[in-house]
């Protein structure tokens, strides 16, 4: 045996290499150099992807999980590098996406004492973290690393920090590698469902006739789709998903009502006005699903299945609920329940599909929808496709349907702009084999764009398509309906040719500014082989996305189609945004 | 007054490691609950810690604040004995000012509230009271016919009784 004494970062490397890591993300600077240096002198099959910012590394960690369920490492610097990826971790919370960020720190005797570099990440990322440490001693590193692991995948998952002052990092290792947990206070409730509690349910369920399911981000996470579809089926029930639970039951089925919200279907919006009963399934009743929290299925039974039990009657006061996951939930659920005289519901959702069916123009200037729908259409609905944020999300969350868990990724709770790229960097890594697109807005595009350089250096063939409006689209139109049209603040003047910026980079460039070029362009976009392209489309500047709920108001209130000029003025929404 | 109806008294059993008091006050403020009270000391085990919190704000939402204190990662329960048959105590230091003239009247009143004199000199007393928050209170209106000089609350402690566990 070599008696050669292994430092903090060598002991952290190995520890990763236990965990499974694949991927680090990550940017250097002086408090991380012994972690570096030990990516060299550590024997690893961890690969470090370099980024151009922080607040990358980070929404390149969350499209890493999100696209494969496992989570990975972010490695930054003190000070600054740490507080760039602060909105990333924000991001990756809200969402319930694992991920170990490793931030470097001042040496421990300097901390507190406005050393070089030095910021409090420990304190300052509290509240958007689900856990975080501080390290004292190298000794504490596979101890930490394992809980934070485990913290960051079981239950609920979230982001975990890890502040690691560089003596901690360069200084001897001298304890145990296979040290065990001690988390007293963390107890996962991932097991069985209540038993009793999963009865009454189902036989509440059982006298439904309009029943709705509504799957939410946790059937995602806790691998439930198939589970999900047998239950529906069996029940003859139809299901909504919200927007990030999309994925979880296929949107081409027949009865899936697609994803439901401030601007989900209306006939999703509809049935939640309609219903007798509410299977919520692993969502927390975001605001931007229920509207008036008062009215929401005012009359309809709430049933609440969630794996945090701080969810329950967070928004909506359900009159039954489950502590469970949801797979455990719907194993347990699905033997106790039969199918459900909803004939007559299921006739009056298809009216409504019939009715008000999501649509767009495909004459006059190009639009967004056109092109998210071809890329829909060509790609055979198998991408992963992820999103920023903005009128595009909407619009691509509308057209680009999702059969499958895990292909559609977007900051839901957070609404991060700057997160499309990054994050479908992150997911092109972990699913390499798959075609990835990443719809983006021109405004949140230039917010990370710098990650062209990323994109370019590992010749990862992500599909660009920046939906430009030259406007902050969903600002703008919130201003046109509810303040008199005075637009402030959103005009994107100044834009870059996005098309020689990616050349800049190296990167396969297309313009796309005709309705008659929208197909020849995309293929050619899909069918390019050689690396990432980027396809700039110049799309109409003024367009709106319908449906919409105004935030706050009751789901009743949906403006299902653009309203006519002239016609009655709208009310400023109360609800947040 | 710190023995307001409305305040809701909670008793957390936590990991003592560092950042939970911040990660549970945090918790609270971010909900607009304001902490009333705090008293934190070591368990009968040294590797954890017992809070005792006094929280004031609208009762509706604190049984699901109290979920999202108790999903903390150090902490290992928090409950809410507001309602409960439990022995609630705090203790109080009062320190007045008075002679030889009203001595005699000041030390009636604290017998009277089971204080003990704690410091004494001729201008001034230290009374020591235990009890419940409502009884400090009555004190304090009582012996405010003296002058206060300062005075300092710890804070109340709770214990459940009998076979109940706190």
């Amino acid at each position: 045996m070599e008696k050669k004494v292994m430092d903090g970062a060598q002991t952290l490397i190995k520890c990763l290499e236990a965990e499974g890591v694949e991927y680090i993300f990550g940017y250097s600077g002086g408090s991380v150099i012994p972690i570096f240096d030990a990516m060299i002198t550590t024997p690893t099959k961890i690969k470090f992807v370099l980024v151009r910012h922080e607040q990358g590394a980070a929404h390149m960690a969350d499209g890493y999980a999100r696209a494969t369920g496992r989570p990975a490492v972010v490695l930054v610097t003190s000070g600054p590098g740490a507080t760039n990826v602060i909105t990333g971790i924000m991001t990756a919370h809200m969402d319930s996406v694992p991920m170990v960020c490793l931030t470097g720190q001042s040496v421990s005797w300097m901390i507190g004492k406005d050393a070089f570099q030095e910021a409090d990440i420990f304190g300052i990322t509290m509240p958007v973290v689900k856990h975080s440490y501080l390290l004292k001693s190298s000794n504490d590193i596979p101890r930490t690393i394992r809980e934070a692991f485990h913290i960051a995948v079981t239950g609920r998952p979230g982001p975990v920090l890890i502040d690691i002052p560089k003596d901690v990092s360069a200084g001897a290792f001298s304890g145990d590698l296979n040290a065990a947990m001690e988390l007293p206070g963390y107890t996962t409730r991932a097991g069985a469902a209540d038993a009793d509690a999963v009865k009454e349910i189902a036989d509440i369920i059982q006298k439904s006739q309009r029943p709705v399911i509504l799957a939410g981000h946790g059937v995602l996470i806790s691998g439930a789709h198939k589970e999900l579809c047998r239950l529906a089926e069996k029940l003859n029930a139809p299901v909504t998903t919200t927007l990030l639970g999309k994925g979880a039951f296929p949107e081409t089925h027949p009865l899936s009502l697609g994803w439901l919200g401030m601007h989900g279907t209306a006939y999703a919006n509809k049935a939640m006005c309609e219903c007798d009963l509410l299977l919520n399934i692993g969502s927390r009743f975001d605001d931007r699903i229920i509207g008036d929290t008062n009215f929401f299925c005012k009359d309809a039974t709430v049933i609440h299945v969630d794996i945090d039990p701080s969810e329950i009657g967070k928004m909506i006061y359900p009159q039954y609920h489950c502590i469970a996951d949801a797979k455990a939930f719907i194993d347990a659920l699905t033997p106790l329940v039969s199918r459900l005289n909803t004939a007559e519901w299921l006739k009056t959702i298809d009216g409504w599909k019939q009715k008000y069916p999501l649509k767009f123009k495909r004459l006059g200037n190009l639009k967004m929808q056109h092109v998210i729908d071809e890329f829909y259409k060509l790609s055979d609905g198998k991408a992963v496709v992820v999103t920023d944020v903005g009128q595009h999300q909407m619009w691509t969350a509308q057209f680009y349907k999702t059969d499958e868990p895990n292909n559609f990724i977007s900051s839901g709770g957070a609404g991060t702009m700057g997160f499309g790229l990054p994050a479908a960097i992150g997911a092109q890594f972990g699913r390499p084999k798959d075609v990835v697109i990443a719809f983006c807005g021109d405004g949140g595009f230039q917010m990370t764009e710098f990650e062209l350089a990323t994109v370019a250096l590992y010749k990862l063939p992500i599909k660009i398509v920046v939906l430009n409006n030259h406007y902050l689209g969903m600002v703008r139109q919130w201003q046109e309906l509810f303040y008199d049209d005075r637009t402030s603040g959103v005009d994107l003047e100044g834009n870059p040719d996005f098309v020689k910026l990616a050349d800049a980079y190296g990167i396969k460039g297309f313009n796309l500014r005709r309705p008659g070029d929208v197909k020849r362009i995309v293929k050619a976009a899909l069918a390019y082989n050689d690396g990432p392209c980027l396809i700039n489309c110049e799309v109409e500047k003024t367009d709106n996305v319908f449906p919409m709920i105004p935030a706050g108001k009751r789901i009743e209130a949906m403006i299902i189609e653009a309203p006519k000029a002239g016609g009655k003025k709208l009310e400023k929404p109360t609800g947040s945004t | 007054m710190i023995s307001n109806k409305k305040i809701h008294t909670l008793s957390v059993y936590v990991a003592n490691k560092p950042g939970v008091l911040a990660r549970i006050a945090q918790t609270f403020s971010r909900r607009g609950y304001n902490i009333e009270s705090l008293v934190v000391s070591p368990a009968m085990d040294g590797h954890f810690s017992r809070m005792t919190i006094g929280v004031s704000g609208a009762a509706n939402g604190l049984a699901q604040i109290i979920q999202q204190v108790s999903k903390l990662i150090d902490v290992l329960h928090c409950t809410d004995h507001t309602f409960d048959d439990a022995v609630v105590k705090e203790m109080g230091l009062i320190k007045i000012s008075v002679d030889s003239s009203g001595r005699g009247e000041a030390l009636q009143i604290a017998e009277h509230f089971g204080c003990k004199t704690v410091d004494l000199t001729e201008t001034s007393m230290i009374l020591q009271v235990v009890g419940d928050p409502a009884k400090i209170d009555a004190l304090v209106e009582m012996i405010e016919k003296f002058k206060i000089i300062e005075l300092v609350r710890t804070g109340k402690v709770l214990l459940a009784r009998g076979a109940e566990t706190t």
